[in-house]
């Protein structure tokens, strides 16, 4: 039976990590994340969930905490945002190499000065190599759906990687949305208890942390990053199965209406609901056919996916919702670049920046883009390759 | 299957694995200790990082194995028993 309820991107993260019989919860409260390890912290004072709270003094203390916990064995969860992922920036690279997959929920904001704590992926993109898989979520739904899906990524035994899912600040964490929630026991069915490879266990003495002299460093790290390419396959499966259990089909990348369509527009989160109900209304209304492309999985980059879900198109708009002050491209743009250059694709490529500390897209402002995007496929030469969306439409 | 052939996330899988790696080679200085000196007070065996202190029945002697060579014992050493000497 379907259970629908209402909650906000915060509390669906948290009713999942319930329902995922977490061993240990270790946080700090930060805007826009702290409500999910406020309910949380409601289950376990009520008794309804078995899970170790851990109240600590910092978010660096916070993940450091997780790392212990995750090494005995446990299933472990935390949450942060902009600033605290910024402090937990070196322990991030730990919690990789040590191959804890602990799942953690990053409520994407803005990064100080000046201060701001609305939405935008600065904080990700700034720790975009600490070698976490990172998934991006474009609603509540997918919110608690990936949730539930990272444990069993991470915990693979072909994986044992930690993974970040992003909620757009505000726009996910504090909007309400009715969702379908699954029972417990089906969770339960879909999830079983981890088993670690390794774990700390005073019956058993072992090294954790240990030092590697430069030539074993690099094989430990490319052993990592094989790791990461293992998770594409892995992430796929195990979005086979949750499809098969909730009719709700995911993958590591999504397109729309890229039938017929030789320009499209690329981006992370949130923003690409937008992008696809005004690419509907043009379609519909106007004719004119826009193909949307969302990332669901961004690390590690779907090459292959990609490739082929762009086989037919002949421009594209990449956005950007971090600022790479220097930078020709911004991180999705980079990325999509050396994609094209490795696989020697010919289209072009236009990058724009958006929705930096929460300066949303409007439905006028995705109409404009589209619009935009229709004229330089059609030849006309933009004002600009890359610049700011608000500027240059 | 890992084409590595490391343990995952540089975990030492079996105990006490520390004592085949010897460290002494990376010492520049080693202490030598002046027996007629020592009193066995101990101060040394409790200041070596590493652990290098031998205790004997009436003085102490250096596992060299271990032995960085840092000169905390040395310096430490309320009768000045302890002496630096250049390696090689």
């Amino acid at each position: 039976m379907v259970r629908r309820l209402g909650l906000t991107g915060n509390e669906a993260i948290a009713y999942a990590v319930k329902q995922c019989d977490v061993g240990l919860v270790s946080a700090y409260p930060i805007t826009p994340q702290t409500i999910i390890v406020e309910r949380i912290s409601d289950y376990v004072a009520n008794g309804e969930i078995d899970t170790e709270f851990v109240c600590v003094e910092s978010e660096h203390s916070a993940l450091s905490a997780c790392i212990g916990a995750s090494l005995t064995g446990l299933r472990v969860f935390t949450a942060t945002a902009s600033q605290g992922l910024a402090l937990m920036h070196e322990v991030l690279y730990a919690t990789s190499g040590l191959r804890c997959p602990i799942v953690m929920a990053v409520a994407n904001r803005a990064l100080s000065a000046p201060l701001n704590i609305h939405g935008d992926h600065s904080d990700m993109m700034g720790s975009r190599d600490c070698g976490w898989i990172q998934i991006f979520a474009e609603n509540v739904q997918e919110a608690y759906d990936w949730t539930i899906q990272s444990f069993k990524i991470a915990e693979h035994p072909d994986v044992q990687l930690p993974v970040a899912v992003n909620i757009d600040g505000f726009t996910l964490t504090h909007c309400l949305e009715d969702i379908e929630v699954l029972e417990k026991e089906d969770v339960e069915k879909f999830l079983p208890p981890r088993k670690p490879i390794y774990r700390i266990d005073p019956e058993k003495p072992m090294t954790f942390g240990a030092w590697a002299m430069p030539e074993y460093y690099y094989k430990f790290k490319l052993q990592q990053q094989e790791a990461m390419e293992n998770s594409i396959k892995v992430f796929k499966q195990v979005a086979d199965e949750y499809g098969k259990l909730t009719g709700r089909n995911y993958g590591v990348i999504q397109s729309y209406g890229l039938e017929g369509s030789k320009v499209a527009i690329m981006a992370l989160g949130s923003t690409c609901g937008t992008l696809r109900h005004v690419a509907k209304i043009l379609r519909e209304t106007k004719g004119l056919k826009v193909g949307v492309i969302k990332l669901w999985l961004y690390r590690p980059i779907p090459e292959d996916d990609f490739i082929s879900t762009v086989e037919n198109v002949e421009t594209l708009i990449v956005l950007d919702r971090a600022l790479s002050p220097g930078a020709v491209f911004g991180p999705l743009g980079s990325d999509v670049a050396s994609m094209i250059v490795k696989r020697n694709l010919d289209f072009r490529l236009l990058n724009y920046t958006y929705g930096l500390g929460g300066d949303e897209v409007s439905m006028d402002l995705a109409d404009k883009l589209l619009r935009l995007a229709v004229k330089v496929a059609e030849g006309v030469k933009p004002t600009s390759l890359t610049g700011y969306l608000r500027e240059v439409v | 299957m890992s084409k590595y052939d490391v343990v995952m996330g540089a975990i030492i899988p079996k105990p006490r694995s520390s004592i085949e790696n010897k460290t002494g080679g990376w010492r520049t200085r080693k202490p030598v200790i002046d027996v007629q000196k020592c009193v066995n007070c101990l101060i040394c065996w409790i200041y070596c990082p590493d652990t290098s202190i031998i205790r004997l029945e009436k003085y102490v002697a250096v596992n060299y194995d271990y032995c960085k060579g840092c000169g905390i014992c040395a310096e430490e050493c309320p009768r000045k028993a302890i002496t630096m000497v250049e390696e090689g």
